[in-house]
């Protein structure tokens, strides 16, 4: 069974964690991983850092610049992932753009993460209906999970047409926004958590985008299986470095 | 062979609406729109209206009496830098404005590189009344500030796109991410033949006014409506994709590309995409783009400040690998020489951009009886600083 599956089969709201690899240095990926998981976190997004990252607000554009200009390449980052799953347990799914990985080539790339225990994939410019009619078979060959966005823009049925193709969770952009916005949790948000709790999904999801701190995390995962948190945690590595991962994992639950 | 976009958006290989789902409902309401709003008559009707009495078109299809002397074979100028705003840039922004407001769009949003387009964004943007944001790159604000005061006269804010290179594609992601936060009241005027499906097609179809009127333009003067050559350059293409559009079923129109050599294609400095770029991901469709082995995408270099994209819009992709168009690329060099040559012959300064196209003659032999219709896409009012740099004048 693939590890997203697992985890989420447990009984507890899970708490995800994207960072963006090759940053704040190039070689923090494995320590930045293992601290997460030695510190209970229950997922992890590990970002390829891209060029133009269309979705992604300044924080995240901003340590994508300085991963690049550190030197991160997907090569590479296979070679530092190449051991991980002789430390590491919990899910670990490569958030990137599709140019990058159109380059290494789709195959050669689902080929490497099967090898290297990747479980999911986030891919937010490749579309689903391109998915299902060119991709799908190839990720599923490999055992990887994809997991696509719904906003609050995402009409009913092509929800469901997502829950369809999906096989891990869904991945429920809190608001129309790209990363890191500063967001409430208002009227908007409980209505549209409404919305999808009533659609009775197959897939449990998961809400990404303006989960910062402890508050925001509970509202959240309310209704939903959990939340993911990107811009806050680039933050704080940005500002405390490595060393205090835990006391950021603490501050969230 | 077949030219036009499939039902699925793609020019053969090319295309495709690469869009984070934040998007999807805003491009999706594009897709299934744009054709019946484009030919409904009220559309039609408004749109021609105002390219005739506020454009000014048709712009004249001028033969070139000396620099055909010149090149030994028979040069008409389709005389877009003629158009109000001095590009072809005005017909797609007039076309797409008129769009947003059928889809009850209150607030526009554009990229833009030179200016250009920003300037005929913001254009329309004052002629309806509705509210207008300019992403420029900020290098591109300091480089090109008469365009800027241009905007912001015409009651335009710039904001300035500070992320990665800072130039027109960061301009662009700009533009895209603003889409994303405003999800519902904005509309995104994309300049070029560029972008998720329909824009590639949509930009094209207003820009085909260009080829609808060589065509009888040509007849009046040489008693056919095919030229032996039309000949365009390409940046992102929408200039090109309209000086083509009508001819592109036609085989015996040939169709000629120029690109922007810059320092030479393998200098470094360049934007000749075509010869330089892989098929990959750009701004929501899959294409020809200059990119690192990785699947970076790199900065272009052009002395034209229009023609430094680091892709080129599907059509075009399709149209080299499938051969229809011939592409040529031509360095900022000959390119300056160009502009200067048709200043003293003919007494037109072009804009950079469509000195690229003039340097043709170069490259490309044509025999004494050819037709060549060559797209002079601006003037070239808003180059003259680099035009003063280069030429010491």
């Amino acid at each position: 069974m693939n590890r997203i599956n697992t985890a989420l089969e447990q009984d507890k709201k899970l708490l995800s964690i994207y960072f963006t690899a090759g940053y704040p240095s190039l070689h923090d990926t494995t320590k930045i991983i293992q601290d997460l998981e030695q510190h209970g976190v229950d997922m992890i997004e590990i970002g390829l850092p891209f060029s133009d990252p269309l979705a992604d607000g300044p924080t995240i554009q901003e340590s994508s610049t300085a991963a690049l200009k550190n030197g991160m390449t997907t090569q590479l980052l296979f070679e530092q992932l190449k051991d991980i799953r002789k430390s590491v347990n919990i899910p670990l799914i490569i958030m990137g753009y599709f140019n990058p990985m159109m380059q290494y080539g789709i195959e050669a790339f689902c080929a490497k993460c099967q090898e290297i225990g990747i479980d999911g994939l986030i891919i937010p410019d490749l579309p689903v209906n391109e998915y299902h009619e060119h991709y799908q078979a190839t990720f599923e060959k490999y055992g990887l999970i994809n997991v696509f966005l719904i906003t609050p823009q995402t009409s009913d049925e092509r929800i469901r047409f997502i829950d369809d193709v999906s096989n891990g969770f869904i991945y429920m952009v809190s608001s129309a926004s790209t990363t890191g916005a500063k967001s409430t949790f208002g009227d908007t948000q409980q209505q549209y958590f409404e919305r999808i709790e009533a659609l009775n999904l197959k897939n449990p999801q998961i809400v990404g985008f303006g989960i910062s701190n402890n508050e925001t995390f509970m509202q959240a995962t309310k209704t939903t299986k959990g939340a993911i948190i990107g811009s806050a945690f680039i933050k704080h590595v940005t500002q405390h470095g490595t060393d205090n991962i835990g006391n950021f994992v603490k501050s969230i639950r | 062979m077949n030219y036009q976009v499939n039902e699925k958006g793609y020019y053969g290989d090319f295309g495709g609406a690469y869009i984070p789902e934040m998007l999807y409902p805003n491009v999706e309401e594009l897709r299934t729109t744009y054709l019946d709003i484009m030919n409904e008559p009220s559309f039609k009707k408004e749109f021609d209206q105002l390219l005739r009495d506020y454009v000014g078109r048709p712009s004249p299809l001028y033969f070139a009496k000396r620099l055909s002397e010149k090149h030994n074979t028979k040069v008409y100028l389709k005389r877009e830098d003629l158009n109000h705003t001095g590009a072809h840039k005005v017909n797609n922004t007039i076309g797409q404005i008129l769009v947003a407001k059928r889809l009850g769009k209150n607030r526009i949003i554009a990229e833009t590189g030179a200016g250009q387009h920003g300037v005929a964004t913001a254009t329309v943007c004052a002629l309806m009344g509705v509210k207008c944001i300019v992403y420029m790159g900020e290098i591109d604000i300091k480089r090109q500030a008469p365009n800027v005061a241009r905007m912001k006269m015409l009651g335009a804010e710039v904001r300035p796109a500070k992320s990665g290179s800072k130039t027109l594609k960061d301009a662009t992601n700009e533009a895209i991410r603003d889409w994303i936060n405003n999800p519902v009241d904005t509309h995104y005027i994309i300049g070029s033949a560029i972008g998720p499906h329909p824009y590639p097609d949509m930009v094209t179809r207003f820009q085909s006014i260009i080829s609808e009127e060589i065509k009888w333009q040509l007849k009046e003067k040489e008693g056919r409506e095919h030229p032996d050559y039309v000949v365009a350059c390409i940046g992102g293409g929408s200039n090109a994709a309209g000086t083509y559009y009508h001819f592109l079923e036609e085989p015996s129109v040939g169709i000629i590309a120029v690109e922007a050599a810059g320092k030479g294609i393998h200098s470094g400095e360049s934007a000749a995409t075509s010869q330089l770029g892989k098929e990959g991901i750009i701004h929501g469709c899959k294409t020809l783009l200059m990119q690192t082995p990785d699947g970076q995408i790199t900065e272009p270099y052009s002395i034209s400040a229009g023609l430094d994209y680091p892709g080129v819009g599907p059509l075009h992709s399709h149209l080299y690998k499938t051969a229809r168009g011939e592409f040529y690329s031509v360095t900022d060099d000959d390119a300056m020489a160009a502009g200067l040559e048709l200043s003293q012959l003919e007494g037109i300064i072009p804009a950079i951009e469509s000195s690229h196209a003039l340097a043709i003659f170069n490259d490309k032999k044509f025999r004494p009886e050819d037709v060549v219709v060559i797209s002079l896409s601006g003037r070239g009012d808003k180059d003259l600083d680099t035009y003063i740099d280069y030429f010491k004048l």
